[in-house]
């Protein structure tokens, strides 16, 4: 059900989960913007996704690539999606933008058996370096934008995650990176991630020993 | 935003041409009707009683392609009729309701599609309704006339699609009441209809929205001239008729649009008269609203019609609404707008949750915008191209696919 058009070339860390991604599952992608990833599933994996997105003019876009979508808002929960209705719940560059990204976490992970989660990495080298060196944080990597137009700001590493993850009794099912071009750096960012990965993606489960939470947990 | 932008008249692609030669006009149009439920075979109606012979008075737009599966039926609002676009003739001054939306390379494009909008069952703008003449008794039902709902409606709609020999309706489209007939058919008829684009709607008509009928209503049966309802032949309630239209077009607007519209803007005057006459713009337009409408509607109409709007509750009919959408396999564009107060976006995210509980492919979009309930009408730019794509899309899904 996608148009004829050619398919469009998909932003590094999207394909990046795309692949970890098993055909014919049922894929939720929040804040799934025009429905690039979406549509990319559908199209090469025969999945059946559904997105939430916040800005009107995305939801067209998505509209227009015969998705289905909702136009809602992440930080008012998952209130209304029953437990594990999804394989996997998507969550691309958008933890460090919602307000309680520790909610958001656990959403995914009640809604869905699986959450993949990618997140710029405030621990990239370059940033580190601006920050040492300039001392005004860069706009490297995916920190494009200043600090006073990106709405919300999480600012966290990948050791930061792993931490927050193993706090919260989540498991880190498997991990890839998104470095910088070469292939030096993309071994580094293999050796040192937390260093020399602009972008991590996650995939997360619970750990089965936690008990699931209750539909309405978050209320 | 939305206020900012151009809306209702824009410049005619053509200025050397008269409307109805418009590139993007479906030109000069005629009503059609079509009589059906000849007794002893009356449609039955939700109440239990029956109602036969029944005519409709609708409109057609662009043909139907060979394999039909290009139709679409727009359902009318409270006070609409069959005539959504074009004119009736080269002097008519004013098109159809939702022209903007229907005609050659417009959203509802009648190059592509074949548009069909029928008058309501209990309307007064050519289909069977309280101002018809009963056969029976050779007089006007006026109060006599059965209470119908909006399944009834969508009934009377069904029979005509099953005339024009539709096998599935490509789309179901309307706003506000027309919302409601639009869930009624994905409900009622899943097999009859590929997809529905409900907009500023609601799964069943609140308290708030009862009230503002009934105070409606009121105004009609406390107009001496109403006689029961049965002033044919004599002045018409007039009076109770048109404040029932103002008190309905101040939910229709929202705070916003009225201040942008009207502001404390004084009609024709520099200061305040003193006394009760029109001071102020926006008691001129509603009496202005009120007036006009008397002329073009029947206050029986009006009685019937938002009654049949207070009885539409879709959860309470079929146990909840989750259930009540449990056999339908229409995809579905839901339309809200951020202002609307009448029928709040929160209703039409019910509306969501009970198709995704039921794992039905679905697109729900919020507009943001100023213009109230009124803005299905007026945000044409925004809806029309949503309405477009997803248009295109599910007509080649459904040249694709066979209904299942």
């Amino acid at each position: 059900m996608s148009p004829a058009a050619s398919p469009p070339r998909l932003r590094p860390d999207l394909a990046e989960i795309a692949a970890l991604i098993e055909p014919h599952t049922r894929v939720l992608d929040l804040g799934c913007g025009g429905g690039e990833l979406m549509a990319h599933l559908e199209r090469t994996r025969g999945v059946t996704a559904r997105g939430i997105e916040i800005k009107p003019e995305r939801v067209v876009d998505c509209v227009a690539k015969g998705l289905s979508v909702f136009q809602g808002d992440l930080d008012q929960g998952l209130h209304d999606y029953e437990d594990n209705a999804f394989d996997y719940v998507v969550l691309s560059q958008t933890l460090h933008l919602v307000s309680r990204p520790g909610l958001v976490i656990r959403e995914m992970l009640r809604v869905g058996a699986r959450g993949i989660v990618s997140i710029p990495n405030f621990g990239y080298w370059r940033i580190r370096l601006g920050l040492l060196l300039r001392g005004r944080v860069p706009r490297a990597g995916c920190f494009g934008e200043p600090w006073y137009t990106t709405p919300t700001g999480h600012v966290m590493t990948l050791c930061d995650f792993r931490d927050f993850c193993r706090a919260s009794q989540i498991r880190i099912e498997r991990e890839r990176f998104v470095t910088g071009p070469g292939p030096l750096a993309r071994a580094l960012g293999r050796a040192l991630p937390n260093t020399f990965a602009q972008l991590g993606i996650h995939v997360l489960s619970q750990h089965h020993a936690a008990p699931r939470p209750t539909a309405h947990s978050r209320a | 935003m939305a206020g900012d932008e151009p809306q209702m008249d824009q410049a005619p692609q053509r200025p050397d041409l008269p409307p109805w030669q418009q590139p993007d006009s479906v030109g000069i149009v005629e009503t059609r009707t079509f009589t059906f439920a000849e007794p002893p075979d009356e449609m039955r109606l939700d109440s239990g009683s029956k109602l036969g012979p029944i005519t409709l008075a609708y409109e057609t737009y662009g043909s139907l392609d060979e394999r039909k599966r290009n139709a679409i039926l727009i359902c009318h609002a409270l006070s609409g009729d069959a005539h959504v676009a074009g004119y009736h003739s080269q002097d008519d001054r004013k098109p159809g309701w939702w022209d903007a939306m229907v005609g050659p390379g417009k959203a509802f494009d009648t190059d592509r599609y074949f548009v069909i909008c029928s008058n309501c069952i209990g309307g007064c703008k050519g289909s069977t309704g309280p101002s018809s003449v009963n056969p029976a008794t050779g007089r006007r039902y006026g109060r006599s006339f059965p209470v119908v709902t909006m399944a009834d409606m969508v009934r009377a709609q069904k029979a005509l699609i099953d005339h024009l020999g539709i096998p599935a309706l490509l789309a179901v489209v309307g706003g506000s009441m027309g919302g409601m007939q639009v869930l009624e058919w994905a409900i009622n008829y899943p097999d009859r209809v590929w997809t529905a684009i409900p907009i500023a709607t609601t799964p069943r008509l609140t308290a708030q929205g009862i009230a503002f009928n009934v105070v409606g209503r009121q105004a009609i049966l406390d107009d001496p001239n109403y006689r029961d309802g049965d002033y044919y032949g004599h002045e018409p309630p007039k009076r109770g008729l048109a404040i029932a239209r103002m008190l309905g077009h101040i939910t229709y607007l929202s705070d916003e649009s009225m201040h942008q519209k009207f502001g404390r803007q004084l009609r024709d005057r520099d200061d305040y008269s003193y006394e009760f006459d029109v001071d102020f713009e926006v008691e001129s337009y509603l009496k202005y609203q009120g007036q006009s409408f008397v002329e073009r509607f029947d206050a029986n109409s009006y009685l019937y019609i938002t009654r049949a709007m207070d009885y539409f509750d879709l959860a309470d009919k079929h146990g909840s609404l989750q259930a009540a959408f449990r056999a339908v396999t229409a995809r579905f564009l839901v339309i809200a707008f951020s202002s609307d107060w009448l029928y709040p976006p929160y209703q039409s995210k019910e509306i969501v949750s009970a198709l995704r509980a039921n794992r039905l492919h679905f697109a729900y979009y919020e507009i943001p915008s100023n213009y109230g309930h009124d803005a299905f009408l007026l945000e044409k730019a925004r809806i029309s191209r949503v309405i477009s794509d997803f248009l295109a899309l599910n007509y080649a899904r459904a040249l694709a696919e066979e209904k299942p």
